[in-house]
């Protein structure tokens, strides 16, 4: 009897332990954070900066989303948003949501399928009020058309199979807005169904949310309101951090040598490096002379010293990487072995030089008689950092590279216009998922692929992994696309970025996602222990 | 005078309309517009959907179309849409002037304050100890950055007492706003201070020479009568230039220590629109800043009646 009791207690005991981290956490207080600049708009569908996604994602919910408690975003880790559950037919070509019910829109309309078709109708420029931009619409472009089954089902119906078009519905980039709203009122004044509701959008100044009350998920969130304040400059940002005017800095805002300072002056806070999947990389146009020229091309890439570049700008910690990031937290990128029989990519770096001035030497370059040309970037210093670093390795190859600073204002506007002979650049992936990083940035009909690198073949492939339910088929798929574009030097990766990210101690629930940046703010798990 | 008034205020007219002018071109000649902006924040630009925001935005009529169209607007009190935030631009710019207005006064208090008193002692004590610290003192002012100054003052802060002089939000009394604006109101000062002083000593050193002062001396007036009544009143002329010009200049480092310190004014503001080529914002805050500079130089003009009863604008 005696060590029966024993037992159950022991076995209320553990359970009451297990239950005990969500006892603990509290209700209230308003989460402090700062924002790095003044934000294009507050409509997510429209930018792709995370300057919008990380504040705004916070009001809104999507179908599914990446769970937010966990680092890695994967197939694996999509749970259940506004959608209750999903299904594929047997074809995989119809996906069908069944959606929550009871659901209201922060003004008080109730939330349907109706809103679900509205957005998509918007993304894939079927409806009258579509959005003044739309920098996605690639993802969706092999979406025919959805069907609406009464108020709370829905189903969108693909031309071919794709696997991984779920995991575009997970990404913060894709919330689910509301069709009584005008695109314009979702740039200023957005409505949604997530857990903070927007307050107010003074340009430069603030950006604040209350606590959604009638939230759908009840108990959530745990604060009462989350307030970002715009710090333009980045040291008096740093220093109030540190000062412990707010309780979280903004996602990869710190670099590595700020690391350092952090650390010593704020010891307690908690810092995660992590990879952006951004990366920089080197735009060639092909249609600039004398870049038509392959064998010139052929000849930069090889002049590339990765290591170098790693070392001066991250003090090591930047990753070398394809097109799709490298493990351990990417999950489609080759691994470092594999990478190093990529053209362009060899460890020994001479050995690449000596061939790179060989071919050089073979166009009547040399060291008397130098090539030269104009290496165009952003004035920004993220840009125009790595910028120096190249035009010092092309020097070792017979190229003179003279550094022209484009105003930021126009930089892509001068890219898309083929202005520019070689560039330096930086590219944000939204998921870790072939289907956004290769349609997005590599495919012929794609209007963010800036070089403008068009390959049919390539496009046959990419399509190809699209469409291959088998994981490790489609991997293979993809690095051998990763292969060839390494060979015709589209767009070479010279780095994925690592930045950190600091909160102090009494933020409690976060978790800060290592393969990308964008699709982790819905901060409805976030408690302040204070 | 009369006369004059009114030859003044056509020539301030006249050089409103040259600035509106000036800015105007100025501003489209800057390369890429707002629209170029907007799909910069997207990664991407199309052409079409740029065509039609500029059709939206009335970027595409001709320049002189656009030109009656703001400045029949400015006549009417409408100062346009804001590019970037789609609110009117003059709920835009309202907010934010009286916080530079207060930050710009408080420098030029701060600046005059010290100047001027620091000047006529390092005058007087020429050559002494004193008078080469102030010297050494106004020459860092001269030096020093603003936004370098601003930095360091902000480490200090943060260094020692845990806590950071920014402006996080509007202060709850005026004193506390008081002294949140002093801080950056001194960082800001301190250059201006410092020719100030450097003015107002080489001025005073030029008056001390004259006969009458060491008539004024020589009838046994005290140090203070010679040094305040006498020579301060005919050295301050020059100074009162500089400081007219000063205060048309502080917005140039209101810019700077306003993004140190995290100060929602107009002085950050206008960078800010100025980079996102929101023109409506652009246009009105410059002139509304030529409007200020004018009417200062108007003021320092009468001022000079006042200081100087030689002076006497007539035709």
């Amino acid at each position: 009897m005696r060590s029966k009791l024993a037992f159950v207690v022991t076995w209320a005991f553990a359970a009451a332990s297990l239950a005990l981290p969500a006892l603990a956490q509290k209700q209230g207080g308003t989460l402090q954070v700062y924002h790095r600049d003044n934000l294009p708009s507050a409509s997510i569908h429209e930018e792709a900066t995370i300057s919008t996604v990380q504040p705004f994602m916070g009001i809104f919910n999507n179908l599914v989303v990446f769970d937010q408690q966990k680092p890695l975003n994967s197939p694996e880790t999509i749970v259940p948003d506004l959608a209750e559950s999903w299904a594929w037919d047997a074809s995989n070509t119809k996906l069908t949501f069944k959606l929550r019910q009871g659901v209201k829109w922060h003004d008080g309309k109730p939330f349907t399928a109706k809103d679900v078709e509205c957005t998509w109708n918007k993304l894939t420029g079927k409806d009258k009020d579509d959005f003044r931009k739309n920098p996605r619409a690639i993802w969706w472009h092999n979406l025919k058309d959805m069907t609406v089954n009464g108020d709370h089902e829905i189903t969108f119906n693909l031309n071919r199979p794709q696997p991984s078009f779920v995991s575009l519905f997970a990404s913060g980039y894709t919330p689910v807005y509301p069709c009584h709203v005008s695109t314009k009122d979702m740039r200023t004044n957005p409505i949604g169904t997530g857990p903070f509701k927007f307050v107010e959008l003074k340009r430069g100044e603030a950006i604040k949310f209350v606590r959604n009350p009638d939230y759908w998920k009840k108990g959530k969130p745990y604060l009462d309101g989350i307030e970002w304040k715009v710090i333009e400059n980045r040291s008096t940002r740093i220093l109030a951090f540190v000062a412990g005017e707010f309780d979280m800095t903004f996602t990869t805002d710190v670099t590595i040598p700020l690391l350092k300072d952090v650390n010593a002056q704020a010891p307690k806070a908690v810092c995660e490096l992590v990879p952006t999947y951004v990366s920089n990389n080197l735009i060639i146009n092909p249609t600039a002379a004398p870049f038509n020229d392959p064998k010139i091309r052929k000849a930069l890439a090889l002049a590339l010293d990765r290591k170098a570049f790693i070392d001066i700008l991250s003090s090591g910690k930047d990753s070398i990487s394809g097109v799709m990031l490298s493990p351990p937290e990417g999950r489609w990128g080759m691994p470092k072995d594999v990478i190093q029989t990529l053209p362009g990519y060899s460890a020994d770096v001479e050995k690449s030089r000596a061939e790179a001035r060989k071919i050089m030497e073979g166009l009547g370059y040399g060291e008397s008689k130098p090539l030269k040309v104009k290496i165009s970037t952003r004035n920004i210093a993220i840009y125009r950092d790595p910028a120096v670093i190249l035009i010092d390795q092309l020097k070792k190859i017979h190229i003179e590279g003279e550094l022209e600073v484009v105003d930021t204002s126009i930089w892509h506007a001068k890219v898309t216009r083929g202005e520019y002979a070689v560039g330096l650049n930086l590219t944000g992936v939204g998921v870790d998922d072939p289907d956004v990083n290769l349609y997005e940035n590599y495919s012929c009909n794609s209007e963010r692929n800036l070089t403008k690198y068009c390959n049919k073949d390539v496009d046959a492939l990419i399509d190809k992994q699209s469409q291959e339910i088998d994981l490790d088929k489609r991997k293979k798929i993809v690095w051998e696309i990763e292969r060839k574009l390494a060979e015709d030097l589209a767009r070479p990766i010279i780095s994925y970025q690592h930045m950190a990210t600091c909160w102090h101690p009494h933020v409690k629930g976060f978790v800060l996602h290592q393969n990308s940046i964008y699709n982790n703010w819905r901060y409805e798990d976030v408690w302040l222990d204070k | 005078m009369g006369a004059y008034l009114v030859r003044r205020f056509l020539l301030m007219l006249l050089t409103l309309f040259g600035m509106s002018v000036l800015i105007f071109v100025m501003l489209r000649l800057v390369p890429g517009n707002i629209t170029d902006i907007i799909f910069d924040s997207a990664g991407f630009v199309n052409p079409a959907a740029k065509k039609k925001i500029e059709r939206e935005l009335g970027l595409d009529q001709p320049i002189v179309t656009q030109y009656v169209n703001w400045i029949g607007g400015l006549a009417r009190g409408d100062l346009g849409y804001a590019y970037v935030s789609e609110k009117p631009a003059i709920d835009e710019i309202l907010p934010r002037i009286p916080v530079t207005a207060k930050l710009a006064a408080l420098a030029l208090v701060f600046s005059v304050l010290f100047g001027v008193p620091l000047g006529v002692l390092s005058a007087v004590r020429q050559n002494t100890p004193f008078d080469y610290a102030l010297r050494v003192v106004s020459l860092t002012g001269l030096s020093l950055p603003s936004f370098w100054l601003g930095l360091l003052i902000l480490m200090a802060f943060v260094h020692w007492f845990g806590w950071i002089p920014i402006y996080k939000s509007t202060p709850d009394s005026p004193w506390r706003e008081l002294a949140l604006l002093s801080i950056p109101a001194a960082a800001v000062g301190f250059r201006a201070s410092a020719l100030i002083m450097r003015l107002t000593r080489s001025s005073m050193l030029e008056v001390l020479r004259q006969d009458y002062i060491r008539t004024a001396r020589a009838k046994g007036a005290s140090d203070t009568a010679v040094n305040y009544d006498h020579a301060l009143r005919n050295a301050v002329l020059p100074v009162v230039t500089i400081i007219g010009i000063e205060a048309a200049f502080l917005i140039g480092g209101l810019i700077v220590t306003e993004t140190v310190f995290n100060i929602p004014g107009v002085a950050r503001f206008l960078v800010e629109a100025i980079r996102w080529r929101d023109y409506p914002i652009v246009q009105n805050l410059v002139m509304f800043i030529a409007v200020v500079v004018v009417l200062t130089n108007f003021i320092v003009d009468m001022l000079y009646v006042v200081l100087d009863p030689r002076i006497k604008y007539e035709e």
